[in-house]
């Protein structure tokens, strides 16, 4: 028994993504319809070259035929697949899977949201029948209760952590600012997002995802293939995903700084992609900034900081755009808001213009030619969450 | 020999002070503090808060519980089966509601003492509003109360029952229609003497009953929806020699079903070893009960301890906000879902009891219960843990000004129990300003939302009182 991977053995010949605002001219259809022929003219291949189809949305429909009607699919099996706000991921990792399988030739992978249909601000989950006993705490407040953890566990004054956090997401409005496809395209410095009133915990608005709808789309093939379709295929080097057992809301020893499925996600992804150093072998991140304590505490759980180290690290600008390690040049779900079928894969889709050296100039990062990107993508609350990470490089070993 | 085991008042932390009424309306609104239910507060929750202390210093448990309260959650569905599954009573225990109307928890007293069960729980709760500015919000207050009766077989009395009578003649005094705020009353004088005559027939049959002169009489507390009602009966008995007991007009107000049983905790507080005592509840006619102290009373918060405690910093706005006088708009977020019925019914002991369970062989404690442990993945191996009653710490928290709440922002915590424990809980009773990571918090049983026409309860965690912890402010 073990988890061994599929390195090298698929790869990523098209993809696909939609812009991510409030497409109120947009339906759920029209998005798929647009990221699914953006991925296929990229992939320069036709719907029915595709063998099977995996879709993820976590609330904007049920089934297969989510897909395969507006698309008109013949014959096809498509599977919708939900795993909180790592659905996107979800859907690539089996569509990688069932080609790896040898089942399917080609597959694609298709995320979508359409979050601003629902008539209420923020993301609201599709309510299951329970005892009344659940708790109706917003993501943002579940998420604030790891800043002041993180403050006191490691000694940095809450004022100093909060110009911190401000700066990440500062860092990633920068990024957003200079990408057509992201929803929030203005930069905004520390002083005017500490600003800001406080809505759960010490998070302002500006602390949190913004709200958008969206898709993105994949193609996948078996890596011998992949170069019968494109000269700059992009390998799919990891995949991994733990779903948390919800411990942590029970286990007075959890202390809201780290997120161990994201550790554990990140363990099992280098193992399969034999990275050892990560901060020195991956060219990029892209990671789940659902709030910005997230990519703080990101940092560390994904071994990009040493322990309590994080916080200087992105003071330091080691994250930023033009750092040692870029993380969420795009813009992240700061600049991109969330809608939760799609951003995973709009994550991938950062780590295949970066890689391809497709990204516009003035987001280019320096260090592409490392050859590795990291998407990160997770689902849940501190204590009880999913996690996926998946490792992508520009050459097969 | 038949009496009272044990006898509890409810007070609710918050107080409205009447000055903070006239400040906004004008007018003489009269002195003092009355009580205010928590926003997720209500007669029943207020009623178990109470039951939750006399079941607690009593062994073995009642036959039967009786709820009574004029401001019902709802009207079909019986309330006290809730009571009975928040105070965790076995199947066999009746639960039955006494009545919609004032003088429900009279009559459940009243049979409860003449009844042939070994003992017999009574429960009252009422949260008491009518509309801005007029009388029944000046007078009135919020309380729940709990009285358990039996026999000295079932426990130590602390006190004596002697006897009691009633009286009973159809009189239009003072009334309101079901879903309605506002009280009507017709025209007080009317009213004012048909009680006092009223109270008069009982009281001497009572006396009759019980065996006993107006002389040997110590104490007596005169309960009425009326200020002045029974203000011929104290003249009359204070001239006697007899003590009548002040019934916290000026700080607790007129608690509706709950004040006659909240009154007699109080009388059975008060009274000294020997004493006799009496209650004169008038409620669509009069009731009296007579006792003698024993002098036992049990170790409870005592509703004198509760009187000093309280937080009267509470504006008007935010109490007309409660009590839905003052619509106000609610966060753009979808309202709570309704709670599926077979859902709580499965998870009844959690739901209602808040029991936990609890590995037997990791010994790690599971909220809410389940079947695989955390810590060494054994299955069903657990035995229940009951938390209620034990005390926790805030081990971080947060407010969320952004989610869907009665009354914004929602003051979260994770709390950590003594002998282990983990949940995070929505916190109650507390401004956002004074929680700190270590507060002491204790257990309370509330409404968390309305949805549907369906009132679901469950558990919040509020400061603890009495923690020396809480009082320095330091972990």
């Amino acid at each position: 028994m073990g988890s061994h991977g599929i390195k090298d053995r698929v790869a990523i010949i098209g993809m696909g993504c939609t812009a991510f605002k409030e497409h109120w001219d947009r339906s759920t259809d029209d998005l798929m319809v647009d990221a699914v022929q953006e991925g296929l003219a990229s992939a320069g291949v036709r719907k029915d070259d595709v063998d099977a189809w995996w879709l993820g949305t976590a609330q904007s429909g049920m089934s297969g035929v989510t897909l395969a009607a507006p698309l008109k699919l013949q014959g096809k099996p498509v599977t919708r697949v939900e795993n909180y706000c790592a659905t996107g991921s979800e859907a690539l990792r089996q569509a990688c899977y069932a080609v790896a399988s040898g089942a399917y030739d080609m597959a694609a992978a298709v995320g979508v949201e359409k979050v601003k249909d629902s008539g209420f601000q923020g993301l609201n989950a599709f309510p299951i029948p329970t005892d009344g006993t659940q708790r109706t705490l917003t993501a943002a407040a579940m998420f604030s209760l790891v800043a002041p953890a993180y403050a006191e566990k490691y000694g940095v004054d809450p004022l100093e952590l909060r110009r911190t956090l401000a700066r990440i997401a500062s860092k990633n409005h920068y990024n957003g600012a200079r990408n057509e496809r992201a929803q929030f395209r203005r930069e905004m410095s520390v002083d005017q997002i500490c600003k800001m009133p406080e809505v759960a915990g010490m998070l302002s608005v500006f602390d949190c995802a913004g709200v958008a709808d969206g898709a993105a789309s994949a193609i996948v093939v078996r890596a011998e293939d992949a170069h019968k379709y494109t000269d700059s295929p992009i390998y799919v080097k990891a995949l991994s995903m733990v779903a948390g057992n919800g411990s942590g809301l029970l286990d007075p020893d959890y202390d809201y700084t780290h997120f161990p499925e994201c550790e554990w996600a990140a363990d099992d992804a280098y193992s399969q992609a034999g990275i050892t150093d990560p901060s020195k072998e991956l060219a990029m991140a892209e990671v789940h900034d659902c709030f910005t304590p997230t990519e703080l505490v990101l940092m560390e759980d994904l071994g990009f900081s040493e322990r309590g180290e994080s916080w200087k690290d992105c003071e330091a600008g080691r994250f930023d755009l033009h750092g040692d390690l870029p993380v969420n040049p795009d813009g992240g779900l700061k600049s991109f808001g969330h809608p939760v079928g799609a951003s995973g894969l709009r994550m991938l889709f950062e780590c295949w213009l970066q890689l391809r050296k497709e990204a516009p100039a003035d987001r280019q990062i320096d260090t592409a030619d490392r050859g590795l990107a990291l998407s990160h993508n997770l689902g849940g609350y501190p204590g009880e969450m999913v996690s996926f990470v998946g490792i992508w490089g520009t050459e097969p070993d | 020999m038949r009496g009272l085991i044990s006898a509890a008042g409810y007070l609710p932390h918050w107080r409205l002070d009447r000055s903070s009424v006239a400040e906004v309306l004008g007018g003489n609104q009269g002195k003092g503090t009355r009580t205010v239910a928590g926003y997720d507060e209500d007669g029943l929750t207020m009623a178990v808060a109470a039951g939750r202390q006399v079941l607690g210093v009593s062994s073995g448990e009642p036959s039967a519980l009786w709820f009574a309260t004029t401001s019902s959650s709802y009207a079909e569905k019986t309330s006290a089966p809730i009571a009975h599954a928040a105070l965790r009573l076995g199947v066999d225990v009746m639960a039955a509601d006494a009545g919609p109307g004032l003088r429900g928890a009279n009559a459940a007293l009243r049979s409860a003492l003449r009844s042939q069960d070994p003992s017999v729980l009574v429960l009252a709760g009422d949260v008491r509003t009518g509309l801005a500015g007029g009388t029944d919000e000046s007078t009135g207050g919020d309380a729940g109360a709990a009285v358990l009766v039996g026999d000295d077989s079932a426990g130590p009395l602390t006190a004596e029952y002697l006897g009691s009578a009633s009286a009973t003649r159809e009189f239009l005094d003072r009334w309101r229609a079901p879903g309605e705020q506002r009280m009507h009353a017709w025209e007080e004088r009317f009213g004012q003497q048909r009680y006092a005559d009223l109270a008069q027939t009982a009281w001497t049959a009572a006396l009759k009953d019980a065996g006993v002169e107006e002389d040997q009489i110590a104490k007596v507390a005169i309960v009425g929806p009326h200020a002045r009602a029974g203000a011929a009966m104290s003249r009359k008995l204070g001239a006697a020699g007899v003590e009548v007991v002040d019934t916290l007009a000026a700080s607790v107000g007129f608690t509706g079903a709950a004040h006659a049983p909240l009154m007699l905790a109080r009388l059975n507080e008060l009274a000294a070893a020997g004493e006799v005592f009496a209650l004169v509840s008038m409620a669509d006619g009069a009731d009296v009960f007579v006792f003698r102290s024993t002098g036992q009373a049990a170790q409870l918060t005592t509703v004198e301890e509760q009187l000093e405690s309280g937080d009267d910093s509470l504006s008007y706005a935010k109490y007309l906000q409660w009590r839905g006088v003052l619509p106000v708009q609610p966060p753009n977020r979808p309202e709570p879902a309704r709670m599926s019925a077979s859902a709580a019914e499965r998870r009844l002991d959690w739901k209602y009891g808040f029991v936990a369970s609890t590995d037997r062989e990791s010994g790690a404690v599971h909220m809410p219960p389940a079947r695989v442990s955390f810590v060494g993945g054994a299955v069903d191996d657990m035995e229940t843990s009951p938390m209620a009653d034990t005390g926790a710490k805030v081990a971080t928290f947060t407010i969320d000004s952004l989610a869907y709440s009665p009354s914004p922002p929602t003051i979260f915590a994770v709390c950590d129990f003594e002998g282990g424990g983990r949940l995070p809980v929505e916190l109650t009773d507390v401004l956002a300003a004074d929680v700190f990571i270590g507060m002491a918090v204790e257990m309370t049983f509330r409404r968390i939302s309305t949805s549907d026409g369906i009132a679901n309860y469950f558990w919040k965690a509020r400061p603890a009182h009495g923690s020396a912890d809480n009082e320095t402010g330091v972990i």
